[in-house]
């Protein structure tokens, strides 16, 4: 699996994407995807939500277990990704594209963040 | 024991499949290929293909064989004609299950009990102990075999390309010595899924040739590897039970609904007759708890240990949860208070990470296939 060059990771196994306008979409990577298996059901922030970076925000679960959801960055909800809500099969198909999480307008941004080569290190 | 996994014959070829492994029971077992959804489905539709080489086969052989197992096991094993299998228990003398199991009768003097990878040396030791009185042998059989199952509506035609043996008049909990493939096998109707399908006894060496026999035999009819994830998703929708979930020690098979397996009638005294008499009696009379089904109203998905609520109370709990392929929700398996056990009764809920998910109390199984 490829990690793309242009998102920056977290080591719970999120990404985000460059901002624009003040806002990072969210997601799990590939690699949290297959550790979990087919994802089942999903729970996101609201909109509105303030979330932390590092602290859980939601939940993911799956066949076969229940995993919190971490937020990468601190800042404000400004849209969850209803599409997954519905389907949650996209955290497995999609990952990095119509598996996205939510939207975060970044308030503050943690240091540690990795990049793709750094991230595809620290997961294998 | 050492505390290296141990790997089944089909080890290798499980990597060259990519799949994702677990440590089930001291083995390291395929968990999924690709998707579990997936697997669930081929079976439930077309046919899967499963390592399950982890069970634990004891074989029991003597003039005494028939009385030793009846004397060991709840069942009525002397009345199994050869050729057919029986679902039963092992209890102890206090009634409590220490597993349930399989027991084909390959001969008039010859048995192979079948018993869960977790419980399989238990099993043995107890069976060793309960033979020291009758002319009767029992040998740990465990890596004398690989056992493959294939499982789902098609696994009849596709085994059926692959031997000889009369598969039409294989009947369910029958197994008869047969090729499989040129390979030599003890072909078995039997299976955990809630579908048709045979589970397939052969020498370890020969178990990379029978699997891909059956992978390229069942290609043209959608069978696909299955891991043991899809397996207890397919399990827990027949309403089967798991021991260590839905049986323990601690637990009768009175208590746990089945206690049909268990045959007062038969000759002679077993282990743990007096205790299960005691055990009928109380679940005839005033049963505390009772195994019921439980069908998610929301999404939310109970585990094992949950507690089951009803109107701010613990009414019950979990034994096992997960979300079904083929209903689209949630289920579990709890054992619940009398009260609240009857099916449709309202306001039973699962305690979720503290919500009170509102649940559907059901009759088992979940699922039932068509015949």
């Amino acid at each position: 699996m490829s990690n793309p060059q242009q998102l920056r990771y977290s080591k719970e196994h999120e990404w985000l994407s460059a901002a624009e306008d003040g806002v990072s979409t969210v997601g799990i990577t590939e690699h949290a995807a297959n550790a979990l298996g087919d994802v089942v059901y999903v729970q996101l922030p609201e909109v509105g939500d303030t979330v932390t970076a590092g602290e859980t925000c939601g939940e993911l679960e799956s066949t076969k277990s229940v995993s919190d959801l971490y937020s990468p960055v601190t800042g404000e909800i400004v849209e969850a990704n209803q599409d997954v809500v519905d389907d949650p099969s996209l955290v497995n198909s999609a990952p990095f594209e119509g598996g996205w999480l939510f939207k975060v307008r970044v308030a503050q941004e943690p240091e540690d963040l990795l990049s793709a080569a750094e991230y595809t290190d620290f997961a294998s | 024991m050492s505390n290296a996994p141990r790997l089944t014959a089909l080890d290798a070829l499980h990597r060259s499949l990519g799949a994702t492994m677990t440590d089930f029971a001291g083995w390291d077992m395929p968990l999924r290929y690709t998707s579990e959804r997936d697997e669930h489905h081929a079976v439930r539709t077309r046919a899967g293909l499963f390592d399950l080489s982890h069970m634990g086969e004891i074989t029991v052989t003597g003039p005494q064989a028939a009385a030793l197992l009846d004397y060991a096991l709840v069942g009525n094993i002397g009345g199994v004609a050869t050729g057919r299998a029986r679902y039963t228990m092992i209890c102890r003398e206090d009634g409590g299950i220490l597993d349930d199991l399989i027991v084909y009768r390959l001969a008039d003097t010859e048995y192979m009990v079948v018993a869960n990878a977790s419980n399989a040396q238990t099993v043995l030791d107890a069976l060793t102990d309960r033979a020291a009185d009758f002319d009767a042998a029992v040998r740990d059989d465990r890596d004398a075999y690989a056992l493959i199952a294939v499982q789902g509506p098609e696994s009849p035609g596709i085994l059926g390309s692959l031997t000889d043996a009369d598969l039409e008049g294989l009947k369910y909990y029958a197994g008869l010595p047969g090729t499989v493939a040129g390979v030599p096998a003890l072909i078995a109707r039997t299976g955990y899924t809630g579908e048709d399908g045979f589970e397939l006894f052969v020498e370890p060496r020969h178990a990379q040739a029978l699997w891909r026999a059956l992978t390229e035999a069942g290609a043209p009819a959608g069978l696909v590897p299955c891991g043991l994830s899809c397996r207890d998703t397919l399990r827990l929708e027949a309403g089967m039970p798991l021991y260590g979930h839905e049986l323990t020690t601690s637990l009768t098979p009175f208590d746990a609904g089945l206690g049909r397996v268990v045959k007062f009638e038969k000759e002679g005294d077993f282990v743990g007759r007096k205790a299960l008499e005691a055990a009928a009696e109380r679940a005839g009379a005033n049963p505390p708890r009772r195994l019921v089904g439980l069908v998610a109203r929301g999404r939310r998905v109970p585990r094992a240990g949950m507690t089951v609520v009803a109107g701010g109370e613990a009414v019950g709990e979990v034994t096992s949860g997960a979300p079904s392929p083929t209903l689209g929700k949630p289920l579990a398996m709890a054992y619940v208070d009398t009260a609240h056990a009857e099916p449709g009764t309202e306001g039973v809920g699962v305690d979720i990470r503290g919500t009170h998910e509102p649940y559907e109390v059901v009759a088992l199984p979940f699922y039932r296939r068509r015949k």
